[in-house]
């Protein structure tokens, strides 16, 4: 529970600085300071117990079903690392106070800190892999932020990008691999998977987790061949760079691997990855750093060698090794942040980086010189200096480490790359600090307040005491933390100071005089390096996200072009393709369903749709007819559903079909009644190879289903229709019983797409749309007789009797075919009858009930009925009937789904109402002349009838 | 009769895929109704083709499947929903361009790719 809290402390406390950003600088900072303060004496508390020999856990299930839980857990390695996050956080705390300018909003920059705080913490204190991802993406995220801080300048926007993009892509990779992780070993919980290393180590799928995992950790760690966003990143504020890029985050990588080494460490691969890795980065950012002129830019190349070393060490796969990395992981922690507030401490007090411009500092800043000397000596690996120690014990297990054979390799690289780092080590310190005094600072250096340089006091502190006292200071902990990461009880070793003569002795005195011998010929070296013009890792990396938006800008412009029908056609394609893929990729055997055996009127359906459907393909353009086509197709359909014992079906079918019909012929008097010729024969040909592909691809899916036998899972619905039901008719009492919630859900969108047609057309007489209505009025030409007398007199008494069948359809629908849906189609046709009969303003006015109140009411009458099951304590939208006697009709039931019935109905009425008449309105604008009012167009002047004719005239 | 069911089904897609790939709107609102129209037939053909048995409890000896009719029943008037909104954005559409065409043209997309980039 405390380690839950301690996590979310810092998450929580983010608000503080917020809070305080206005009572001043130094509340602030001590609000802010208290909170992390909180958070590491809660992970302290702990310690005794850790110490003890305790694992400590806690954690609830979170979403079981995806092994997600909310637990953490303290060890050894857990604590050494949130003690490191939470003491060094306080300091850079205090740092920073004194480091940003007025202009610069400390307490953001404190919300930021504290955010990242918790997900450092968050990350080596979760249990759950899962967890530990959410908070791996919350560093990165949150480390964007940070480097990104001065957001007016360019290179902060860069550096902060590429950070993200290189970490956010490793944490991709980390996802899938601890996906993979978690699934072969059978629990997401590291302290299970710990136990399970011999399962894991023997699953096929151990490598792609593996190379995923360690591509999280490289990309994290700034590995090589990404660590080319480190310097980038150093466009943060100083206390950022301190921070997340030597203290904490760009170590993540190494917790990891340090974390889940007892799993992979004996596997052969891990070693052949990950210890050339390390090497490489250690020797090659060791390089790259001696010729840095900016200081923060020559720390953070070093910070990517020495976690180069620390990967190295870890690949080892000896315990003696993780030892060494633990020891090093602590006194690089110490002297790297040391180094980065000293560099940050230069720079606020000259105004420059650039080593060229500096030198003598010692005698304007001896306390920044000491304190930054210290820490450099470190850095070099000078005895008496903590740096020196576990340089000499990395030394040690190099010199007896032979890779693929060749036991030298490793052992002169590493020595290489110590001689290197001593050299930018004696450059960093000799050419700031020492030398003499020059008087063309930028501005005059002093040593800055003591709050600034206390920080830096207690590391290089801590960096002598360790180097000199290394068993009784540090001991404990590298002790506890070693045993955490191997996993088992650690072989005999000192950290002493003295080890005798030993080979890496040797190495280390070869290091310390060869790099004092580079730094001398610092101006020969460069000469070299200025040979070998080394690719800017930049540069590739603007390059390739460069290529990749051209590249993806490409496929865009060539796929999604702007072109409906380029759309359509990439799409059909790529269902086409994949479905061929399908059928090719497996072996196909004919079905054995008996067929039906054909009938005459099936053939001469078949024949007149096939005729309709070719004919479409050439006669599209005269629109009308393509439409009749299409609707004589849709009768077709309603046989067909007629033939297969689908008589619900085709009653719809058929409503369906004629309501479409209309729908489309009002829309056709709005728009061109043509299609021009637009397209190519080649286009055409082209359009008619893909269509005819789809279908055929269809037609085969098709029959391929028919032929084959399967088990439906109707049984339940004819067995339960008529006892639970109430009804006959099983479609009717699936549609409104049985799966309720799914009509009730359909009305809803029926509902919504109604509200849109309204919105799209209700403003639609207004600005351009008006334009092109006028255009259409002037164009058009009328009809003498709009409303034939015929027509109205037909339809109105017509009226009443289509109403009381939609009642008889609507009654009978629970038993019989019919219901809702189609007694609510019928009702519209009726009335969309008379809009077309007598004109829309006729109708329009003898409308009592408007639409949008028929779809509304509908909605509601069936929700109402389900509430109402809820009330007797049933689930949503149970239904139950009862039997009426009615004088006449006879015994009858009602079913309580009527109700629920109704309201579909009157939703399907509203909905097709709504539609139709919105675009009758719409083309009521468009008619030439306004159609006289009164029944069936004819005029009245004064009470006489006058013939149309005579009027017009 | 799967044999004509089938291939009728394979006419209709085939006439409605190439209604769609038409670069005006009303072929497109036709064609994609026809293609429901298809559609609501495979899906109805996937629970088997059954005839002269009823949906309705009488006492028959078997019954059809009534589960894909009750699917494809609201699928027919939801397609019809779908026509009426796509319709009435090509309505829409053409009033406020005098266009029907589904393309948008061809300087608004450079300007838009201009203000993308």
């Amino acid at each position: 529970m405390l380690l839950a809290i301690a996590t979310l402390t810092p998450f929580l406390g983010a608000v503080v600085p917020l809070l305080t950003g206005r009572l001043g600088r130094d509340i602030c900072a001590i609000a802010t300071g208290a909170v992390t303060l909180t958070a590491l004496l809660l992970v302290i508390s702990q310690a005794p117990a850790v110490y003890s020999g305790e694992v400590v856990t806690w954690g609830v299930p979170w979403v079981p079903a995806i092994g997600l839980s909310f637990s953490f857990f303290l060890d050894g390695l857990g604590l050494f690392f949130a003690g490191l996050i939470l003491g060094i956080g306080l300091l850079i705390i205090l740092y920073a106070r004194y480091y940003l300018g007025s202009k610069d909003s400390l307490s953001v920059l404190y919300f930021y800190l504290m955010l990242f705080q918790g997900a450092m913490v968050g990350i080596v204190l979760s249990d759950n892999i899962l967890m530990l991802i959410v908070f791996w993406e919350l560093t990165s995220l949150t480390s964007f932020l940070l480097i990104g801080y001065w957001r007016h300048l360019p290179e902060s926007r860069q550096g902060a990008r590429m950070a993200l993009v290189v970490t956010g892509s490793g944490g991709l990779a980390l996802i899938a691999g601890m996906l993979i992780l978690g699934h072969i070993a059978g629990s997401y919980e590291i302290t299970e998977i710990l136990q399970r290393g011999e399962q894991v180590r023997s699953s096929p799928l151990f490598l792609p987790a593996l190379l995923l995992i360690l591509l999280g950790a490289f990309t994290k760690s700034a590995q090589f061949p990404f660590h080319f966003w480190l310097p980038h990143a150093m466009a943060a504020p100083t206390p950022v760079s301190a921070y997340l890029h030597s203290a904490t985050m760009v170590k993540a990588g190494l917790f990891l691997m340090a974390r889940l080494w007892p799993v992979f460490s004996p596997a052969d691969v891990w070693f052949l990855i990950v210890t050339p890795v390390g090497l490489i980065t250690m020797l090659v950012a060791a390089w790259i750093a001696l010729f840095r002129d900016d200081l923060k830019a020559l720390l953070a190349f070093s910070t990517v060698s020495h976690l180069g070393l620390v990967t190295m060490l870890l690949g080892f796969a000896t315990p003696m090794a993780a030892i060494t990395a633990v020891f090093h992981i602590l006194n690089h922690a110490t002297f790297k942040a040391a180094l980065f507030m000293s560099a940050g401490i230069v720079d606020h007090e000259t105004g420059t980086r650039d080593i060229r411009r500096l030198g003598g500092l010692a005698a304007m800043m001896p306390i920044t010189a000491t304190l930054a000397m210290v820490a450099a000596a470190s850095m070099a690996g000078l005895p008496f200096f903590n740096g020196f120690l576990s340089k000499e014990m990395m030394l040690e297990e190099a010199s007896h480490t032979a890779i693929l054979g060749h036991p030298w390799v490793i052992p002169v690289l590493v020595t290489l790359a110590s001689l290197i780092s001593a050299a930018y080590s004696y450059r960093f310190a000799i050419s700031t600090f020492l030398g003499p005094v020059r008087d063309d600072y930028p501005k005059k250096p002093h040593d800055p307040p003591v709050g600034m340089w206390l920080p830096v006091a207690i590391l290089a502190a801590l960096v002598v005491v360790i180097g000199i006292f290394p068993a009784q200071t540090a001991g404990a902990i590298v002790e506890r933390t070693a045993r955490a990461v191997v996993g088992e009880p650690l072989p005999k070793y000192y950290l002493a100071l003295w080890h005798g003569f030993t080979p890496a002795l040797f190495m280390s005195i070869t290091a310390l005089l060869g790099g004092a011998f580079l730094f001398r010929s610092y101006d020969a070296a460069n000469r070299l390096r200025l040979v070998f013009s080394s690719m800017d890792a930049k540069s590739i990396f603007d390059a390739a996200i460069s290529g990749l938006i051209r590249g993806s800008r490409g496929f865009i412009d060539a796929t999604h072009n702007g072109s409906f029908p380029r759309y359509a056609g990439t799409t059909l394609l790529t269902i086409l393709a994949a479905g061929t893929v399908g059928f090719f990729s497996a072996p196909y055997t004919s079905g054995a369903r008996p067929a039906i055996p054909g009938e005459f009127p099936a053939a001469a359906a078949w024949l007149v749709l096939a005729a309709l459907c070719i004919s479409l393909l050439f006669w599209h353009q005269n629109r009308l007819l393509s439409l009749i086509m299409t609707s004589g197709i849709g009768l077709i359909a309603a046989l067909f559903f007629l033939q297969f014992s689908a008589p619900d079906l085709s009653l719809t079918q058929i409503s369906v079909d004629i309501v479409t019909t209309i729908l489309l012929l009002l829309a056709l008097n709005l728009i061109p009644q043509t299609s021009p010729q637009e397209t190519s024969t080649g286009g055409r040909f082209a359009r008619g190879l893909v269509a005819a592909a789809v279908g055929i691809g269809v037609a085969a899916l098709a029959y391929a289903i028919m032929t084959r036998d399967f088990q439906p899972i109707s049984d339940y619905y004819l067995a339960e229709a008529k006892p639970g039901g109430g009804g006959t008719n099983v479609v009717n009492v699936i549609l409104v019983d049985f799966r309720g919630f799914d009509t009730y859900g359909e009305i809803i969108v029926l509902g919504i797409a109604a509200i849109t047609i309204f919105a799209l057309l209700d403003n639609a007489l207004r600005g351009a749309a008006a334009r092109t209505l006028a255009g259409i009025r002037s164009d058009r030409e009328q009809s003498v007789n709009a409303h034939p007398m015929m027509l109205v007199v037909a339809t109105r008494v017509l009226f009443p009797l289509v109403l009381v069948v939609a009642v008889f359809i609507f009654l009978r629908g629970h038993n019989e075919p019919g219901g809702g849906f189609v007694s609510g189609l019928v009702v519209a046709i009726a009335l969309i009858m008379q809009y077309i009969a007598s004109g829309y303003s006729w109708a329009a006015d003898r409308m009592r009930l408007g639409s949008h109140i028929l779809i509304g009411a509908g909605v509601l009458i069936a929700g109402l009925t389900g509430v109402v099951s809820l009330i007797f304590g049933w689930p949503f939208l149970t239904s139950t009937y009862t039997y009426v006697e009615l004088p006449l009709v006879g015994e009858f039931e009602v079913a309580s789904a009527m109700s629920f019935d109704l309201g579909v109905f009157l939703a399907v009425v509203g909905v097709v109402m709504l539609s139709l008449a919105q675009i009758s309105r719409v083309e009521a604008r468009a008619e030439p002349e306004v159609i006289p009012e009164g029944p069936m167009d004819v005029p009245l002047i004064d009470g006489q009838v006058v013939s149309s004719k005579n009027n017009r005239s | 009769m799967e044999l004509i069911v089938s291939s009728a089904i394979g006419f209709m897609t085939a006439a409605a895929v190439y209604l769609i790939l038409q670069k005006r709107t009303f072929p497109i609102v036709v064609g994609l109704t026809l293609l429901s129209y298809a559609v609501n037939i495979f899906l109805f053909s996937s629970g088997r083709l059954v005839v002269n048995q009823p949906p309705i409890i009488t006492g028959a000896e078997s019954y059809t499947d009534p589960l894909p009719q009750a699917l494809v029943l609201t699928a027919i008037v939801i397609s019809f929903g779908m026509t009426a909104l796509i319709v009435v954005l090509a309505i829409r559409g053409f009033l406020e361009t005098a266009t029907d065409t589904a393309d948008l043209p061809e300087d608004e997309w450079d300007d838009e790719t201009e203000t993308r980039s």
